[in-house]
């Protein structure tokens, strides 16, 4: 839409589940990336996983089957960042982690880079409190998986400047995907009231007064959801579902955040949903 | 299970056959050659992917660029014909 001119190279940090899937997103769409993890192996996986996904969006036509597709860098050095032009954090939701590596990052990376957090629930003006230039940070909150779902949730903080709305708008356009601009605050829109009614469902599983099926079937068939609560619990990751719900809980004192045993549980046992085979749904072996 | 793999004669026969053990080992029933794979509801994009990966390894042919459209691996008929044609390439 605007600014087609504008060439983009992205640093991703976190090689996790989204980091990995906005690596392929972008490259899918022309844009190079550096991807950064702590873990060399993390990378491999990620460049494994990136091809395989960016196959699948292929075939499945939501992302171009010709033209050119953007190099992927794996590294272990923030340092290799110097070079690009947007950042996005997609690291593991912890505020102390993200605060930490945000500094570090707003130190290494030109002054104009946009730094752009995909945080589930953590506000973008506490975040901005660590980078050196608060103007520069937004949040993008992308869903799983991003190279197929089109729409995200872009959060301008009190303190995020005009330029960098102006250079989420250009990047969003560089991988077309349409952006909803809300306000700031714990959860935003979209995990203020999903991560809530996640933790209700699970709730309900735990007292044993439906079954996750019973649950999901409820709200597809007679709501018309596309995937019920717990579905979608699976695929976001049962591990997220829990980091979200405790940075919701202590941001808003509010008890209905607060983590219910099952989801604790299912976490404490290793069972995170889809990326590890099993979680309220047994997925057979783990898949993107 | 035991497949044929890579033999230089491979005909479509062959192909249609091990496609057909293929699904029937993934999807736990029998398919025709000619059933929409998709439009069942058996079979999700994330299965056409297996099946991208299982075509490209076993007849040593690499599926890409326009090739990568489901319309490809809609049914046996149309992968048989994929594989025939990549294979002559």
């Amino acid at each position: 839409m605007t600014d087609d001119q504008v060439t983009h190279r992205l640093g991703v940090l976190g090689a996790g589940v989204m980091g990995t899937a906005i690596a392929t997103l972008a490259i899918g769409r022309g844009v190079p990336v550096v991807l950064v993890d702590v873990d060399e192996s993390t990378l491999e996986r990620a460049r494994t996983e990136v091809a395989q996904q960016l196959r699948l969006a292929q075939l499945m036509g939501r992302l171009p089957r010709t033209g050119a597709v953007g190099e992927l860098v794996t590294t272990t050095s923030l340092g290799d960042l110097a070079e690009v032009t947007d950042v996005i954090e997609a690291v593991t939701e912890l505020p102390e982690l993200k605060a930490k590596l945000l500094a570090e990052v707003s130190a290494v990376v030109r002054p104009g880079t946009l730094i752009v957090s995909n945080t589930s629930a953590i506000p973008v003006d506490e975040m901005a409190e660590s980078t050196a230039r608060p103007e520069e940070l937004v949040g993008i909150h992308f869903m799983n998986p991003p190279y197929l779902i089109r729409t995200v949730e872009v959060i301008r903080g009190p303190r995020t400047g005009d330029r960098a709305m102006e250079q989420v708008t250009s990047l969003l356009a560089a991988f077309d995907r349409d952006g909803v601009a809300v306000g700031d605050g714990p959860g935003f829109v979209i995990n203020r009231i999903l991560q809530r009614m996640i933790n209700e469902a699970a709730r309900i599983v735990e007292e044993g007064k439906a079954t996750p099926e019973a649950v999901d079937a409820v709200f597809q068939g007679c709501l018309g959801h596309c995937t019920g609560p717990l579905s979608t619990a699976d695929l976001i990751g049962l591990d997220n579902v829990v980091d979200s719900l405790r940075v919701l809980h202590e941001r808003t004192g509010d008890n209905g955040y607060e983590p219910c045993d099952l989801l604790v549980a299912k976490v404490r046992a290793g069972d995170f949903g889809r990326k590890t085979g099993r979680g309220f749904y047994e997925h057979g072996e783990a898949l993107s | 299970m035991t497949l044929s793999i890579n033999q230089p004669t491979t005909t479509a026969d062959d192909v249609e056959q091990d496609l057909l053990r293929f699904l029937k080992q993934h999807t736990k029933k029998s398919w025709e050659p000619d059933v929409d794979l998709f439009a069942s509801g058996a079979v999700s994009s994330l299965f056409a992917m297996q099946l991208v990966m299982f075509l490209e390894k076993n007849f040593d042919i690499a599926i890409g660029g326009d090739n990568l459209t489901l319309a490809n691996f809609r049914t046996v008929n149309a992968m048989t014909a994929l594989v025939r044609r990549l294979s002559d390439e």
